[in-house]
């Protein structure tokens, strides 16, 4: 009888993540919606003007939607050749003993928060780009995008990795015994048979950059207008909704429009994380026998 | 493939290790690099003051007294928030969940909320715990809404650290004529402790960086003395680096290296700490 509650407690607890997940598709729904009967919903995602308070407002996210196209676009060209580069020395070149060194190193810049990321991007690399680009100032979408490289290194690598690792040996052997050297192996045999595993590593990557908020805040310069290069100062949706949900009348249109652009920032996560895990249950598959 | 001279494979070998190894010693620099800086230029301001006075002439001076005790106070929310909840979802998924459809979905909302943005759960919380149930901006919903994010990684960490415990221990209890639950309770738990304390840790050492939603749900940059209530609103660290960072005219600098040395110390002890737990469990099974 006893153990009855503790199973059905058990079983309740497991469904709150459930919950959770639906509670935030819900609010956000609720919330965010309404405003398309202001601003119809091509008005909203393709409007260039983004003015809250003006009389009449014009609620257009287009440089947010752009933004964070750029920032994301920044992030994914660096911490791509990277991550996957330092995946393939750690999985196929280095010894044990530099890999177990390495590994943990990952993980402190993987535990370093994002506010902490956004102080260093203001206060190094912000003035450095701004010399070296010969800029107005050094907030830009391109510091930004830098600085979320470092942010999405960590699961590029260690996701790559895992895919590399996870090769049979049986293959690398058969290169081996065909007069591969150990660079053709990596080259012709480890990174074609995880580029399922590797392709889950960049989108789970990309997801992380698109949902990242505090270093965009900081550093990407926060200017309206719809960027046409990285080196200028841009909002990306993170920045837009947490500099202005303090300031939004709750319940208002601004308050609701920042929530739509919730609802898009959320959409566009899933999605992304969706197929990221598809493809990796595959690739897990592949080599399971 | 095109077949080349064997001097020349060697050469592309040695080059193309040569920009692995670059992409390798990179990340490592970088990352030093960060930890390094901002130990150096912290450590200036750092002081006996500095840690256990509040902040005067809007934080250019004083102390982070109240930040350090906000973010304590949130990592502690955090953890009796999502570490039960975890743990309990982690014995349904790996003791009993039956291979259905309704598992599969459990697991596809798990990945999915590892996935979502830290400013959604913001907007989240704003929505239900500050609005919705009326707790204000407060150290309530804000440890509310950081629980609900650290839920992913304690059920994640809880349901493998469980689905690693051997069959045999479950064989053996069940053998002896020990329940399901006694089994789960006193063999399977116990086993399981080391890598569920490992994703407690880290869930805190998460809480305990996290900016975005709390700049939402009642992180106030200044307020006298400590939050007395879960209904009050309180300081944190990470907010705290925000705000003198970028908000605060005429801040002196070491100050705010000082502020970014204390929240890295407080979320790096903690990763340390959980790989040391992770180190030691590791040790005793072999």
């Amino acid at each position: 009888m006893g153990e009855r509650i503790i199973e059905g407690g058990i079983f309740l607890a497991s469904l709150l993540a459930i919950v959770v997940l639906l509670g935030i598709v819900a609010l956000l729904l609720r919330q965010g919606l309404p405003i398309f009967s202001y601003a119809p919903p091509w008005a909203f995602l393709f409007g260039t003007r983004w003015y809250p308070v003006s009389e009449p407002p014009t609620f257009g996210i287009a440089p947010f939607f752009v933004a964070t196209l750029w920032v994301t676009a920044v992030a994914t060209a660096v911490a791509v050749p990277v991550g996957v580069g330092c995946a393939a020395y750690l999985s196929e070149v280095a010894r044990p003993a530099i890999r177990e060194t390495v590994k943990p190193i990952i993980e402190l810049l993987a535990g370093l928060p994002s506010v902490v990321m956004g102080f260093i991007g203001l206060l190094i690399l912000s003035p450095l780009i701004q010399s070296m680009f010969n800029l107005n100032t050094g907030l830009s979408g391109l510091s930004a995008g830098i600085m979320l490289s470092l942010m999405s290194l960590p699961v590029i690598v260690t996701v790559s990795e895992d895919a590399m690792r996870a090769i049979p040996d049986d293959f690398r052997q058969a290169a081996y015994a065909l007069g591969a050297t150990k660079w053709e192996v990596v080259r012709y045999v480890a990174i074609p048979a995880a580029l399922s595993g590797i392709a889950a590593a960049i989108m789970l990557g990309i997801g992380r950059a698109i949902g990242e908020t505090m270093t965009v805040l900081m550093i990407a310069g926060g200017a309206l207008a719809v960027p046409v290069t990285p080196t200028v100062p841009m909002m990306p949706m993170t920045a837009a909704i947490a500099s202005g949900i303090g300031n939004a009348v709750r319940g208002g249109l601004q308050y609701q429009a920042l929530f739509a652009i919730g609802l898009l920032l959320f959409l566009m996560t899933l999605a992304v994380n969706l197929v990221a895990d598809t493809v990796l249950e595959r690739q897990k598959r592949k080599f399971q026998r | 493939m095109r077949i080349k001279s064997g001097l020349s494979r060697q050469l592309s070998q040695r080059t193309a290790f040569g920009v692995l190894l670059v992409a390798t010693v990179a990340v490592v620099l970088v990352t030093l690099f960060i930890i390094i800086r901002i130990a150096i230029s912290g450590a200036g301001a750092l002081s006996w003051t500095f840690l256990t006075q509040s902040p005067t002439d809007a934080g250019r001076a004083g102390g982070i007294f109240p930040a350090i005790v906000g973010t304590f106070y949130l990592m502690l929310g955090t953890l009796i928030l999502a570490l039960p909840i975890g743990v309990l979802a982690g014995i349904y998924l790996s003791e009993y969940a039956p291979k259905n459809w309704l598992t599969r979905v459990i697991n596809l909302a798990i990945i999915n909320l590892a996935g979502v943005p830290s400013i959604v759960f913001g907007l989240f919380g704003l929505g239900v715990f500050v609005l919705m149930l009326k707790f204000g901006m407060s150290l309530l919903a804000a440890s509310l809404t950081l629980a609900c994010q650290a839920l992913a990684m304690t059920i994640t960490t809880s349901r493998e650290a469980l689905l690693a415990v051997p069959r045999e221990y479950r064989e053996g209890s069940l053998a002896i004529g020990a329940t399901k639950w006694q089994t789960i309770r006193h063999v399977i738990l116990p086993q399981a402790r080391p890598g569920i304390i490992t994703g407690a840790v880290l869930a805190m050492s998460r809480a305990a960086g996290e900016s975005a939603p709390i700049l939402i749900v009642g992180a106030a940059f200044l307020i006298p003395g400590l939050p007395q209530s879960p209904f009050d609103r309180f300081m944190a660290l990470p907010y705290h680096l925000y705000t003198v960072a970028t908000q605060v005219p005429g801040m002196p600098g070491d100050t705010k290296w000082a502020v970014a040395l204390v929240l890295l110390a407080v979320v790096l002890s903690f990763n340390v700490l959980a790989t040391i737990v992770r180190l030691r469990a590791r040790r005793r099974r072999v």
